[in-house]
């Protein structure tokens, strides 16, 4: 079966859920080569989205990103508030009235949401950044169509993607954000916005290991 | 951690409501979305200035809130840029009719929210400039990197904006006069010690007992070098070196001498290092006209200071002068 509203919501929750988990590891990951807010900030605006559920626990997916994407930008703060935030309203746009996604929709989402990443952020892949974990997981789910794979393996293969891009991170040299401030003292760690990129879309393949 | 709080999660809420209880005749605190707002806004025809960024660099921008300086300030979580809500709720509150502008640090979080607020308050029918301050010289500029931050410099854009919309000053005319500021202002950081964001519990960096960092920005961010701790002198020298030659200031300008206190330093080693960057810049040629000295723009209880110079001629003289009735600047009223 297909990706079910249900299942949307249960991977918003999973997000909320894992990032409460790796708050500090991400504001860990962040303190090394940012300002050490990251984790606070995600585990802020995922918790402010649970208090939103209630009211759109019956509502179509495109809502419900869409809603998901207004409480980020009015709750994270930072780069990550308005970014995220923008992933998930392109996604909204993607989903509008929509029950159900297959693979090919969620390539869709997924594209239109690293576009609009990329337009807010103006950051190009190799910049040390969530567009670096976003890319390839994108382009995995293309694979994945053109291959025929079942949902549940795309979904796999594209959270292994977004992962090795994620780790690719760490030889970078920052060329955006607060990171890029610390020049080549900015390689030797991995990206925090990269790696809370690799966790969402892993929530998303963990979540919807059973859709077809 | 040792603070003097209560929860972490509720250190900015508790500062604003400190604020209102204690400046009632200055300012006004909108919560859910925070922002402190001049009591008497909106102030008819005149063009509102707001500026916003993460809380701990107190007083800065909070405490600018008053006649004279800005209109509104929105206060993010400490060492986080506020939200789009927050500045579009602000801008609508204070819009006198004559347009707002944003003075925005360039941090890659504040530029984005802000330019979503802009984009949100033009949709409503308000007129919104922006002027990005970047002055920190620390940072080596490049197409590679996010650009130079924005530090002391946005102190004194936002008193002399501030005095130039008072003037009753076009939008347009106050924006522009942003500009000038942020292109004749430069700064440059250091720290002795760490500082520790409540909700993170541990400090930001290590920093051994004996060494500093040369060019620290105002959340902790790294700068040039780490070098051991050195006498206040050598210290002043390697901040005002790459600070004169920058633009450069050249001998005869007349310049503003502003010595920060980064939170943890005390005055008196503020005195010890103005004396000796009025001693460089002196030597240089400079005419040092005005001065501010003490914590205007701070990281929270860091030991350190930054040192930022701006060229001033007869426009920014008078507008530095002209009267300020904020928290933490007043003089002339």
């Amino acid at each position: 079966m297909p990706i079910a509203r249900e299942d949307a919501l249960n991977w918003i929750k999973a997000c909320v859920r894992v990032l409460a988990e790796n708050r500090d590891y991400l504001t860990q990951l962040d303190a090394a080569i940012g300002d050490a807010d990251h984790g606070a900030n995600m585990d802020r605006g995922f918790k402010a989205v649970m208090n939103k559920m209630p009211e759109i626990s019956d509502k179509d997916i495109g809502t419900i990103f869409k809603t998901v994407g207004m409480t980020l930008i009015s709750t994270v703060g930072g780069a990550g508030g308005p970014l995220y935030g923008t992933f998930f309203l392109q996604a909204g746009m993607k989903t509008a009235g929509k029950m159900e996604l297959n693979l090919n929709d969620w390539y869709t989402v997924l594209d239109a949401a690293l576009s609009g990443v990329i337009m807010r952020g103006k950051a190009e892949i190799g910049d040390k950044t969530m567009v670096d974990a976003l890319t390839p997981a994108r382009d995995a789910l293309k694979v994945a169509l053109e291959n025929h794979t079942t949902l549940a393996d795309a979904l796999d293969q594209s959270a292994e993607a977004a992962r090795a891009g994620m780790e690719g991170t760490i030889p970078l040299v920052a060329r955006k954000g607060r990171a890029s401030y610390l020049g080549e003292r900015s390689a030797g760690h991995q990206d925090p916005g990269a790696t809370s990129s690799y966790l969402i879309l892993k929530a998303a393949a963990d979540t919807w290991s059973a859709c077809t | 951690m040792k603070k003097l709080i209560n929860q972490a999660e509720n250190v900015v809420r508790e500062e604003l409501e400190g604020i209102a209880i204690a400046h009632p005749d200055l300012v006004k605190i909108a919560y859910d979305p925070n922002f402190v707002y001049r009591a008497d806004a909106p102030v008819k025809g005149k063009v509102a200035v707001i500026s916003g960024g993460g809380s701990g660099h107190e007083p800065m921008h909070g405490g600018f809130v008053g006649f004279g300086m800005l209109d509104a300030a929105c206060p993010g979580a400490v060492f986080t840029s506020p939200t789009p809500d927050q500045m579009l709720e602000a801008t609508k509150k204070v819009d006198g009719g004559a347009g707002v502008l944003h003075i925005v640090k360039n941090y890659t979080g504040d530029i984005m929210n802000f330019e979503m607020a802009a984009d949100l308050a033009r949709g409503d029918g308000i007129e919104v400039e922006a002027v990005v301050i970047d002055d920190d010289v620390a940072v080596k500029d490049s197409l590679y990197t996010a650009g130079r931050r924005g530090v002391g410099t946005t102190v004194l854009a936002e008193k002399i904006c501030g005095a130039g919309a008072e003037q009753r000053r076009s939008l347009k005319e106050v924006a522009d006069l942003c500009r000038k500021v942020n292109g004749w202002g430069r700064s440059m950081g250091m720290a002795l010690t760490s500082c520790t964001v409540p909700h993170v519990g541990k400090p930001t960096f290590d920093l051994p007992e004996d060494e500093m960092e040369i060019g620290i920005g105002i959340h902790g961010e790294p700068g040039r070098v780490r070098m051991k701790v050195k006498p206040a002198d050598e210290i002043v020298e390697m901040l005002m070196e790459p600070i004169i030659s920058d633009i450069p200031y050249k001998a005869g300008d007349e310049v503003l001498l502003f010595v920060n206190g980064m939170g943890g330093t005390p005055p008196i080693e503020l005195y010890i290092v103005y004396r000796k960057a009025y001693e460089i810049a002196t030597k240089k040629g400079l005419k040092v006209v005005r001065n501010l000295i003490g914590p205007y723009i701070t990281s929270l209880e860091m030991a350190g200071t930054s040192i930022t110079m701006l060229k001033m001629d007869e426009d920014l003289k008078k507008l530095w002068d002209a009267p300020v009735k904020t928290p933490g600047l007043r003089w002339g009223v």
